[in-house]
């Protein structure tokens, strides 16, 4: 009872001191902010009073966790609010997109300009849809895999809910105009620190849970994610050294300054691609895709050495975004060598979930959860290749700040990260709510052509955009001029922009089909629908000959 | 610390030994009788189901 009273009095107490911060803030955006705070730790407290067990308090005896059984309440939610925020980030896709081919969409209003809502979109696909899906799918998978229940329960709801506090935050923040400027980075120093706070809970859960583990050998797919959560809290700690003007204010500035401050930002960024967008979900393609495929993965040897390889090689490869900037010669090569031999790992990734499939090339064929997960590896081949090659100084001249690199980047984000995610989250939701089967496969398969479709508009219009950007830019005429203004070129991209428009349309749609079929099988409706596939029957033709053929002559 | 400090790292040793530390973890999957345990890893997470953890010679890429 007192354990208790303490919980709910520490809730109240920071409510209360979150309310005196919003009174004294020195900015309007940290008092909102502040309000928000409050508001959470209310909650917390309303929530703690509320699932406190009453009748084994007054016993006197409390109710163990039961360790027959998996912890999956917060996997559940995870998958909810992946779906959630991945319906929200997508929107917010397609309307910057629109923003971009029709400028009115700003509305005339600071909260609602592509300058506030592009953030807003990233960090929603990346951090809110990206990073639910990776913790909920690494506290399902953790558990399997060690075939132990999570550690620390309490700790793991604080992990679910204190990440959804700093999304709330960081979106709010975006709108409200408080940002860091370092992309993919953007919270403020306070949402920062609540964010290291969160992520070492999530890190004290992932590592109890493997400390525990009844099973000896620890699974690669949680090696991946071990790699993620680990080098993540490295990055954003070097990335976010600040010094606030105020600790009651929002703003701040960064402990390093010019090309340093470049390199830094960078190397995070690049390190977020490699740990957070690609580690993470690799765990999940080791997982996932050999359990899907009800076979083990091609080759656990060549999964070590992608392993090894991808954490000694992705941590240089910063540099490349930094070309023929003023950060020095030896580091731009640095980052471009190191980029190109990252091409060999993620192939060999590739090709290991892929011929995973060997002997059962059918299931493409016959399950659209396998078909997902092979297009997701197909298109992480793809970003992969693409990614390489744009990382070449001399590609680099004609792609760097252009369109191209939109393209290559969601590519690799709607095909890798947001297929495999789907991928896993049609296989987690009639297994986490007991269902017999999802409502329906054959919205799986709508889900899967929209989106593939999708971004196939998405990616091309981009390839054709960016290139043609980059050429109009170098295009010098005969007395040395530049031929043709900035204007130009923003006027000859508009048909490509609203095909890119309407291939992010396509991906939402195929997101709606997904955000229904979810929301039945959780319900544990289920579609009357023909099976995806069955073998040939007629019924016309299932009976005796009567009649004898005529006998043919031997010639 | 500046991006200097990486350029000596990588001149000294502290390269050479990242190499080598590399290469030392990619042998450890082809140390002896890894094909065996690597096999049962690969099998680990479809005990769940009940499966035994089949060795199927013809199929193992180790």
């Amino acid at each position: 009872m007192t354990g208790l009273t303490m919980k709910a009095g520490i809730w109240l107490i920071l409510a209360i001191l979150a309310m005196l911060a919003s009174a004294l803030a020195v900015d309007s955006g940290f008092a909102v902010h502040m309000v928000i705070v409050a508001l959470a730790a209310l909650l917390a407290m309303m929530g703690t009073l509320r699932s406190a067990d009453w009748g084994g308090i007054a016993r006197g005896i409390l109710r163990m966790p039961d360790e027959g059984h998996y912890d999956d309440d917060p996997v559940r939610w995870g998958v909810i609010a992946t779906v959630f925020w991945g319906m929200a980030g997508f929107l917010a896709g397609l309307f910057i997109a629109l923003q971009l081919a029709f400028p009115a969409l700003n509305l005339g209003l600071e909260y609602t300009s592509f300058g506030r809502l592009r953030p807003l979109h990233t960090s929603a696909v990346i951090f809110a849809f990206g990073g639910n899906a990776l913790i909920a799918t690494s506290f399902y998978v953790v558990q399997r895999t060690c075939r132990a229940r999570l550690a620390f329960p309490g700790l793991a709801r604080f992990v679910f809910w204190g990440y959804q506090l700093f999304i709330v935050l960081a979106a709010t923040g975006y709108l409200l105009g408080i940002t860091e400027a370092r992309e993919y980075a953007e919270p403020e120093w306070y949402v920062d620190l609540w964010l290291t706070i969160v992520w070492v809970a999530y890190l004290a859960v992932f590592v109890g849970t493997i400390v525990k583990r009844s099973e000896p050998h620890i699974y690669v797919a949680n090696w991946f994610y071990l790699s993620f959560i680990l080098t993540i809290a490295m990055l954003h700690i070097v990335n976010n050294l600040s010094m606030p003007v105020s600790l009651l204010g929002s703003k701040s500035y960064s402990a390093f300054a010019g090309v340093q401050d470049a390199l830094t930002q960078w190397w995070y960024g690049h390190n977020a691609v490699g740990f957070f967008l690609t580690a993470g979900f690799l765990a999940m393609m080791y997982y996932f895709v050999p359990k899907q495929a009800e076979r083990p993965i091609y080759s656990y040897r060549l999964s070590i050495i992608h392993f090894w390889s991808l954490i000694f090689l992705y941590i240089w490869a910063g540099p490349h975004h930094l070309h023929y900037t003023a950060l020095p010669d030896w580091a731009q090569t640095l980052g471009m060598v190191f980029s190109v031999m990252l091409w060999m790992p993620s192939w060999g990734g590739m090709i290991n979930g892929l011929m995973t499939l060997n002997g059962a090339w059918d299931k493409v064929r016959t399950d659209p959860i396998i078909r997902m997960m092979v297009m997701a590896l197909a298109f992480y081949g793809m970003s992969t290749f693409e990614g390489p090659m744009l990382s070449i100084k001399s590609v680099n001249s004609l792609s760097h700040y252009t369109d191209w690199t939109i393209g290559h980047v969601h590519s690799g984000a709607l095909g890798w990260n947001g297929m495999i995610t789907f991928a896993a989250i049609y296989y987690l939701t009639p297994r986490l709510w007991n269902r017999n089967r999802l409502y329906s496969l054959r919205m799986v398969n709508w889900h899967f052509w929209l989106a593939t479709i999708g971004i196939v508009f998405y990616a091309s219009s981009m390839w054709v955009s960016g290139i043609m950007q980059g050429l109009m830019w170098r295009e010098y005429g005969a007395d040395g001029y530049l031929v043709y203004a900035f204007s130009d070129t923003v006027r000859a991209m508009f048909p490509m922009y609203v095909l890119r428009a309407f291939g992010g349309l396509l991906y939402l749609a195929g997101a709606v089909c997904m955000v229904i079929n979810v929301w039945r099988t959780i319900l544990g409706h289920l579609r009357e629908e023909a099976p995806m596939s069955d073998a040939a029957f007629d019924p016309a033709k299932d009976r005796p000959i009567t009649q004898k053929p005529a006998a043919v002559p031997a010639e | 610390m500046n991006y200097n400090d990486l350029r000596h790292f990588a001149d000294s040793y502290g390269l050479a030994a990242m190499v080598l530390l590399y290469f030392c973890l990619c042998a450890w999957a082809f140390r002896p009788g890894s094909r065996r345990s690597n096999q049962d890893a690969a099998h680990l997470i479809f005990a769940e189901d009940g499966e035994p953890a089949t060795h199927d010679r013809k199929n193992d890429h180790g």
